[in-house]
């Protein structure tokens, strides 16, 4: 009797993992850095290729790094409320413009505002594979220590932010004070 | 307005779905004629309202009806007219429709052409497939609505991705999906049966045509993707076990299984319950793909509809469905089984070992790609199986059962003595080992274990699958010659042998290079010299594009200029690489742009990539070799019965 049923047991056992699976956000990819410190950087900037910028210009300061290209859809989307973030002057964003031009990176900040403290120009993704970089747009928080405190994957918005960021940016600003 | 009358046609198919999957069921069950009658006029209207609604949104797409949602997120003005028609399936809501549209062509065809089966075995198998069919429309309707409106309409939408415009991807997923769903029809013949309680050998020759057709368009159709994957990617892969291909893939393995089975079950009556166990697995790995590619559970490069409302509809669809199935099966099966006996040297034994091996095989392919996903729920972290694993894992089933198909194929029936089996496979034997062990480092120039192994394997079945074909071409007058049944699967074994010798040469001899090269810079890759002569820009209809001329040349001498591009389509800002081929019978040039290095330099792929034709070209002549077995005269001779009762005597047709 028992390879009668053998089929719908091993079924029934297959249901439960792809419920929770299902449950569960594909695009949550973990960072190995998550609560260790960032790997070290430094790129020439965007807006002036004699100058760097790099892992230096932040230290002390908790800081956001955004991974951003002009060929990334979600990056246009979310570009709006970096702005806005910029413009409260509660935190320092830093870009890293990943396997990009730079001529297409300088007039994307012309036309549309730039919100960036400093852009590096990772045109060969060398940085973005250190920190790894899946795809853009991704946003790295910093706590002032450089410590990667969290990874988002895909546009920014208010809820994102309200939700994952305020809290840890208040845990990390309490700690130190 | 068209649009509601798309959306609007579907609700009426599904009205019509619902009864011919109550009503002939429930006829079937009480053995009431009427009831029972429901079921073929009820499939003919579902299927008419069906291709209404796939009509309305092909006209939304041609005409460019941007208030249409599906249409604006899914075409563009400036898409050429092709693929705004092949955009209709381009994403999840219209492939959706498009699976509907060929179940219920299925249904039509098991309709039409089945009418010699018994009233209430008919009626149930078409009652079963309204049923699923209910399920497929129900989810359209309910979480997937092609045709709902988006007001103001947008001036332009927002594109088809760019990957999908190409030919090949045209026609793959209806191709893919007609041997899909076409499993629906064994699956639906296995719950007859269960439901009936009958299952003689007249339900296995009735089940094997549908089967054997619905596996030779999944050849086809996994065969389409691997080249579309091949040349549009960019990559020169031909397989990546990704996701998505495994799902189309497992049903392939489990389908493969049953024609196997479903073999010993017409001619012995032997396998009863494990044939039906394989027809439901088959449908339930296509449901299961669907499944995993449509709820975003599993990461990979082709998801395209990542929604857990819909995942939660889909699992529930399959917890019936399949559930359901399997209950059916441990309740109904144990009465169906009967035992016979088969010596250990006979063909029930080669059959069976092969079915083994390919279950084995479909459960590490299935147990690979579930993997991530077991681990994720456990907490465990996040991990992929990768391409090695799966190469070892499949290798290990399949080797074996290569070297059996030779023995198994000139097996007799119930007992076989040895010598004669023997005596027979000594020719073939002597080619395989001659001509595989020493061709391939003759020809390339270097010996190695897997490259033996493989050639021989391939000639072997090879050199089998000819004794048949090449004795009945040598028969005395006036003995019968090879049935079309038989002659078919040598041509398929044949189709396996050369596949497996096009993957045994690629793995071994591909040369790949990633270079940098600047116009006027000539490199050497296997023997080929590769010039960049120049890059220039080009405009496409809704791309620019970046080309490069590169001129190949052999021993000095030119044999031809490749033009691989490097397209930004508009729209969506995404890169895409069109790769340049060179292809002839024996090997392909493969040029690919990467990213530009700076001073005018870029970073070119060059591959080498012997005899890889030969992995497309045996599929092809595996499906082949179904369409000569499916058409033999067997499954034939019903039908023409049929017409001919169909025409009173006396009367001119």
């Amino acid at each position: 009797m028992l390879r009668y049923l053998a089929p719908i047991i091993v079924f029934a056992i297959m249901i439960p993992v792809f419920l929770i699976g299902l449950n569960r956000d594909p695009t949550e990819l973990p960072s190995p850095y998550i609560g260790k410190t960032g790997p070290q950087f430094e790129l020439p900037r965007l807006l002036d290729a004699q100058q760097t910028v790099g892992s230096a210009d932040y230290a002390g300061n908790i800081a956001l790094i955004n991974v951003w290209a002009t060929w990334c859809v979600g990056c246009r989307q979310e570009h709006g409320f970096l702005l806005k973030l910029a413009a409260k002057n509660d935190l320092s964003i830093y870009g890293i413009n990943w396997r990009d031009r730079r001529e297409d990176a300088v007039s994307w900040l012309d036309q549309l505002g730039n919100p960036y403290v400093a852009s590096g120009f990772d045109a060969d993704g060398r940085v973005g594979i250190d920190w790894g970089v899946y795809g853009a747009p991704e946003t790295f928080l910093i706590d002032a220590d450089g410590t990667v405190l969290y990874k988002h994957i895909s546009p920014l918005n208010q809820a994102v932010w309200d939700e994952e960021f305020v809290p840890r940016i208040q845990a990390a600003r309490g700690e130190s004070r | 307005m068209i649009a509601e009358i798309g959306h609007f046609a579907l609700i009426l198919a599904l009205s019509l779905a619902i009864c011919q999957g109550v009503l002939p069921l429930l006829g079937a069950h009480r053995n009431d004629q009427s009831l029972m009658a429901v079921a073929r006029p009820a499939a003919l209207g579902q299927f008419v309202f069906v291709i209404v609604a796939f009509a309305c949104l092909s006209w939304s797409f041609l005409n460019s009806d941007f208030s249409v949602k599906y249409v604006a997120d899914h075409s563009q003005l400036a898409l050429p007219a092709i693929y705004k028609f092949s955009a209709v399936w381009g994403a999840h809501e219209g492939s959706l429709l498009l699976w509907i549209v060929i179940l219920s062509a299925w249904t039509i065809a098991v309709s039409r052409y089945s009418q010699e089966l018994p009233e209430a075995f008919g009626a149930r198998v078409i009652g079963v497939l309204g049923l699923l069919s209910c399920g497929f429309l129900l989810f359209t309707l309910l979480t997937s609505n092609p045709f709902e409106r988006l007001i103001p309409a947008p001036l332009d939408g927002a594109d088809l991705n760019p990957l999908l415009q190409d030919p090949g991807l045209a026609i793959h997923p209806p191709i893919l999906y007609i041997g899909y769903v076409g499993f629906s029809v064994a699956f639906a013949f296995a719950i007859a049966a269960m439901l009936s309680g009958h299952l003689d050998q007249a339900w296995a020759r009735w089940t094997r045509p549908w089967t054997t057709w619905s596996w030779l368009f999944l050849t086809v159709g996994i065969a389409l993707g691997s080249w579309w994957a091949y040349y549009e990617l960019g990559w020169g892969g031909w397989w990546f076990w990704d996701p998505v291909e495994n799902a189309s893939f497992m049903p392939w393995l489990a389908g493969t299984a049953l024609i196997h089975s479903l073999a010993v079950t017409e001619k012995r009556g032997l396998f009863k319950s494990w044939t039906l166990l394989l027809a439901i697995t088959a449908f339930s790995l296509s449901l299961l793909g669907t499944f995993l590619v449509r709820s975003g559970i599993l990461i990979s490069v082709h998801a395209f509809a990542t929604d857990p409302a819909r995942g939660l509809f889909i699992l529930t669809f399959l917890g019936i469905v399949i559930g359901g199935a399997l209950a059916l099966y441990a309740w109904r099966a144990p009465a169906l089984d009967s035992a016979a006996g088969f010596r250990p040297l006979s063909r029930e034994t080669f059959l069976l070992l092969n079915n083994v091996l390919l279950v084995i095989a479909t459960t590490l392919v299935l147990a690979g790609t579930l993997a991530p996903l077991l681990i994720e729920v456990l907490d465990a972290g996040k991990i992929s199986v990768g391409p090695p694993w799966f190469e070892v894992a499949f290798a290990i089933p399949m080797i074996p059962l290569l070297f059996l198909v030779g023995l198994g194929m000139h097996t007799a029936w119930r007992t076989q003595a040895l010598q004669p089996l023997l005596r027979q496979l000594k020719v073939p034997a002597v080619i395989a080992l001659l001509v595989g062990g020493l061709l391939p480092g003759l020809v390339y120039g270097r010996f190695g274990v897997l490259v033996t192994v493989g050639a021989i394997a391939a000639f072997w079945v090879m050199s089998v699958a000819l004794i048949q074909p090449i004795r009945s071409l040598r028969r005395a007058k006036g003995t019968p010659g090879i049935t079309r049944a038989a002659f078919g699967m040598s041509v398929a074994h044949f189709g396996v042998g050369l596949f497996t010798l096009g993957v045994t040469i690629v793995s071994a001899f591909t040369v790949e290079a990633d270079l940098s090269l600047s116009p006027g810079q000539k490199v050497e890759v296997a023997g080929y010299e590769f010039e960049l002569r120049s890059l220039k820009n080009l405009q496409g209809p809704n791309y620019q594009a970046l080309e490069g001329e590169i001129d190949i040349s052999k021993d000095g001498v030119f044999i031809g200029q490749l033009r691989p591009q490097k397209r930004t389509y508009l729209v969506q800002q995404s890169p895409m690489t069109e790769a340049g081929i060179m292809a002839s019978w024996n090997r392909d040039l493969f040029v690919a742009l990467g990213d530009p290095l700076g001073n005018d330099a870029w970073s070119v792929r060059l591959q080498y990539k012997p005899m890889i034709r030969l992995i497309w070209l045996g599929a092809l002549v595996m499906a082949l070799g179904g369409i000569i077995a499916a058409s033999d005269r067997r499954y034939r001779v019903n039908a023409t019965a049929r017409q001919k009762a169909a025409v009173p005597s006396g009367e001119p047709a």
